[in-house]
């Protein structure tokens, strides 16, 4: 039927050169970029760096939302490549280091940092109690330093549970994550506002976080979906995953790329409808010039075309159009990032240009070198999980 | 008694593992016209089945896309085309407005549409009759065991092969299954005459029920903006008097209060002569005199009484009250004019009472006097 899982016999397998290559590729071309765009302009790079750090975070963090719930769900299928999700976490580990330039120009980004400014605008001294530097700073170091921790204790367990093949490990993670959910959601929300919504420090949408989530877990899904069809396809995973095993990637892709529209319509109807001159100013910024074409091309790229392209049951189980729509959908998401931070730097119209680019292969060389070096010390398959068979043995 | 035809023959397994594997190897085997029932779904069965994917999707797909298109169509031409109102300042054809009808009709089409389909196509409904309904098959099926059975249908159909097949297989327990001819063959009365029949009465009966509840039993009248109220109204027979009237003509002889007769109907020297003004020009009465000349009488002869009012020149000119026909005029004579009127000016009895009359006759007086004052009155 399908093959045995045998710890003894489980050699762990060198990872595609292609992938090692690509990964130190994109990173060192992306750091020089990067580096150089930081000296020729450093206020748009550093509106850049935020787009970068929203990405990194959302596929950090997805990927840990995911490990979480499939704890919290005892899901089987997921088992045999749980690791991937876990690598990838492990990006929270260089959040920190991502958002340190951005620290050095909080003034040039933020409106609500010019104290001329807020002390006569009545509406940032309303706000002036949440957003200061000070607490800005402490939320900041707090929720970095709660997802590391997390991300810790979590892996640290399946690490363990390698050598040792101990439930009890299962079910610790399993605790683990249910305290983990009610916090992710309160610190990616709050994130979200910090880093993304108080750019335009007058505006405020209930439904902001809940759109960056949509966004979180796409980046999160479609990472990890690339990998896991590359990885499998070349034999570094367990022997007998078949693409009944993609299947719930491809429907999680297809969710959430409709969670997304319906948060992103809902965001948009109720502030179209109300028209109150303080909530449409936002849209109205990405309506200006040729953000106008940016706004129209997101609907077709984040919603319409995948959802054509993954709505069948036959395209969610297809590895060649799984791994096209996974980095198709990751473009799409730095896209919509890239639509909600830029229009504050360049209000009279979209820019795209090297220093865009660099940031943008910074992004995805750092996700995967991130990968690439976990890889390299850690086993790819969670040999001593008890799941693991049952994974294995998963058919639709 | 009916002659028992065997339909197919059956064998219950007691694994998920078992089964799948009895599935796998007799459709390696070649054979077409089976199935499997379990009591829930089991992961892997399609796969060994060999089945392929269900059409239900594609029904699904254009129903839904069909919804989303009558939301469009039925959305824009309500709101823009047939009673096009201006909402809350949006365009008439406000495509975000519509972004929830979209969704709903397309849920519910492709939900209805579905549903309908796998009933219809695929279970092929009205015939609600299976040869492996009330069988020992089914009712082990349905609560622990896992069964697979071959009809006879089948080309590769040899009951002692499959008996065998069974056995290898590991079944704990084979069952061939019979039907009887006029069982399966048996027709939905479904288009039988005394069904129809039914079917049209009880219609027209639920129809009428629902007709006189909803319009008589429990009739709200609608709210008509007030066009239908509760009143008298002219040229309408009513039963309030017995001549069918709502009012009668007063009893002769009635005067109502404040509205005494005109004695001096066109008799303007015998008003001059006989009526007297009761009023003495005290400062209160010039001030009403004052204020209703200004309402009434300035707008032709002008708030002077010369007739230099804004109609100059647009009318038949407005006459001076300072001429000496007028100045000699006696107060009943002017009191004439305002209750009869005169030339083109009409009767303005309705608009000042008799106290008010007699009010502007004696501020019309203070007027004249202004324009011819004598020495004395400087003093």
């Amino acid at each position: 039927m399908s093959s045995t899982f045998n710890k003894a016999d489980y050699v762990k397998k060198d990872l595609p050169p292609l992938l090692t290559k690509l990964a130190y590729g994109l990173t060192a071309i992306g750091l020089i970029l990067v580096v150089l765009a930081y000296l020729t302009d450093h206020t748009r790079s550093a509106y850049n760096n935020v787009v970068l750090l929203m990405f990194l975070i959302s596929i950090g963090l997805g990927s840990l939302f995911l490990v979480a719930i499939e704890y919290l769900g005892g899901a089987v299928w997921s088992t045999p490549f749980r690791r991937i999700a876990e690598f990838l976490a492990a990006i929270l580990l260089i959040v920190p280091i991502v958002s340190i330039p951005i620290f050095f120009n909080l003034h040039e980004l933020y409106h609500w940092m010019h104290h001329e400014a807020v002390v006569n605008d009545p509406v940032l001294k309303g706000k002036e109690a949440y957003l200061n530097l000070k607490f800005f700073t402490i939320r900041v170091v707090a929720f970095f330093s709660i997802w590391i921790l997390f991300y810790y204790f979590i892996t640290n367990n399946s690490k363990k549970q390698d050598s040792t093949g101990d439930v009890k490990l299962t079910k610790v993670n399993t605790k683990l994550s249910a305290i983990f959910i009610p916090v992710f959601a309160v610190t990616l929300t709050f994130s979200a506002i910090d880093w993304m919504m108080s750019l335009e420090a007058h505006w405020f949408s209930t439904m902001f976080g809940v759109y960056y989530f949509a966004g979180i877990f796409l980046g999160g899904i479609a990472f990890i979906t690339v990998l896991l069809v590359y990885l499998n396809e070349k034999g570094n995973l367990v022997k007998g995953l078949v693409p009944d095993h993609y299947y719930s990637f491809g429907v999680f892709m297809f969710g959430f790329v409709n969670f997304w529209a319906y948060i992103a319509f809902s965001q948009y109807m109720l502030i179209w409808y109300a028209n109150l001159p303080e909530e449409t100013i936002w849209f109205i910024h990405r309506w200006e010039g040729s953000w106008v074409a940016v706004s129209l091309i997101i609907i077709f790229v984040h919603f319409v075309i995948p959802f054509f392209a993954l709505v069948s049951q036959g395209s969610k189980t297809n590895a060649p159009k799984l791994k096209f729509m996974a980095i198709w959908i990751l473009i799409a998401h730095y896209i919509d990032l890239y639509w909600i931070v830029l229009p504050v730097y360049s209000p009279k119209g979209a820019v795209f240009g090297w220093i865009e680019f660099g940031f943008m292969i910074l992004g995805f060389g750092l996700a995967l070198l991130v990968f690439v070096l976990k890889a390299k010390n850690n086993n790819l398959i969670p040999v001593g999980d008890p799941k693991l068979q049952r994974g294995i043995d998963f058919r639709l | 008694m009916n002659e028992k035809i065997l339909y197919a023959y059956s064998a219950l397994f007691n694994t998920p593992d078992k089964i799948i594997h009895a599935a796998k190897t007799i459709a390696e085997k070649g054979y077409k016209k089976y199935d499997v029932n379990t009591p829930y779904p089991l992961h892997g069965m399609d796969h060994a089945m060999k089945l392929t994917k269900s059409k239900i999707g594609w029904v699904t797909l254009v129903f839904g896309l069909s919804g989303t298109l009558t939301a469009v169509t039925m959305m824009g031409w309500m709101m823009a085309i047939d009673y096009p109102v201006v909402i809350g300042g949006k365009p008439y054809f406000g495509l975000p407005a519509f972004g929830p009808i979209m969704f709903e009709l397309s849920v519910l089409f492709a939900a209805i549409a579905t549903v309908t389909a796998l009933l219809t196509l695929f279970l092929k409904l009205p015939n609600n009759s299976h040869p492996i309904h009330d069988t020992e098959y089914m009712k082990n099926v349905s609560s622990d065991k896992y069964g697979i059975f071959i009809e006879a249908e089948d080309p590769n159909f040899n009951q002692n092969e499959i008996d065998a097949l069974f056995h290898q297989l590991g079944a704990e327990k084979i069952i061939p299954i019979y039907y009887e001819e006029e069982k399966i063959n048996f027709k939905p009365k479904m288009f039988d005459k005394k069904f129809l029949g039914f079917l049209a009465f009880a219609g027209i009966l639920t129809s009428l029920l629902v007709y006189g509840t909803m319009n008589k039993l429990l009739y709200i009248p609608p709210f008509s903006w007030m066009s239908e109220q509760n009143k008298f109204i002219p040229q309408h027979t009513s039963k309030l008097f017995k001549n069918n009237s709502d009012m009668l003509p007063p009893v002769k002889g009635t005067v109502a209060r404040g509205n005494l007769p005109y004695n001096f109907k066109n008799q303007p020297e015998k008003a001059a002569e006989f009526l007297v003004n009761p009023l003495l020009p005290t400062e209160e009465n010039l001030k009403l005199g004052k204020t209703k000349f200004n309402i009434y009488c300035s707008p032709c002869h002008g708030y002077l009484a010369d007739g230099k009012s804004r109609l100059r020149g647009n009318f038949p000119e407005p006459p001076t009250l300072h001429s000496n026909k007028v100045r000699n005029w006696s107060d009943g004579r002017i009191y004439h004019v305002i209750m009869e009127g005169q030339n083109v000016m009409p009767s303005y009895s309705r608009q000042l009472s008799e106290k008010e009359r007699w009010a502007v006759i004696n501020y019309i007086r203070v007027l004249q006097r202004s324009f011819n004052a004598k020495e004395s009155d400087l003093l």
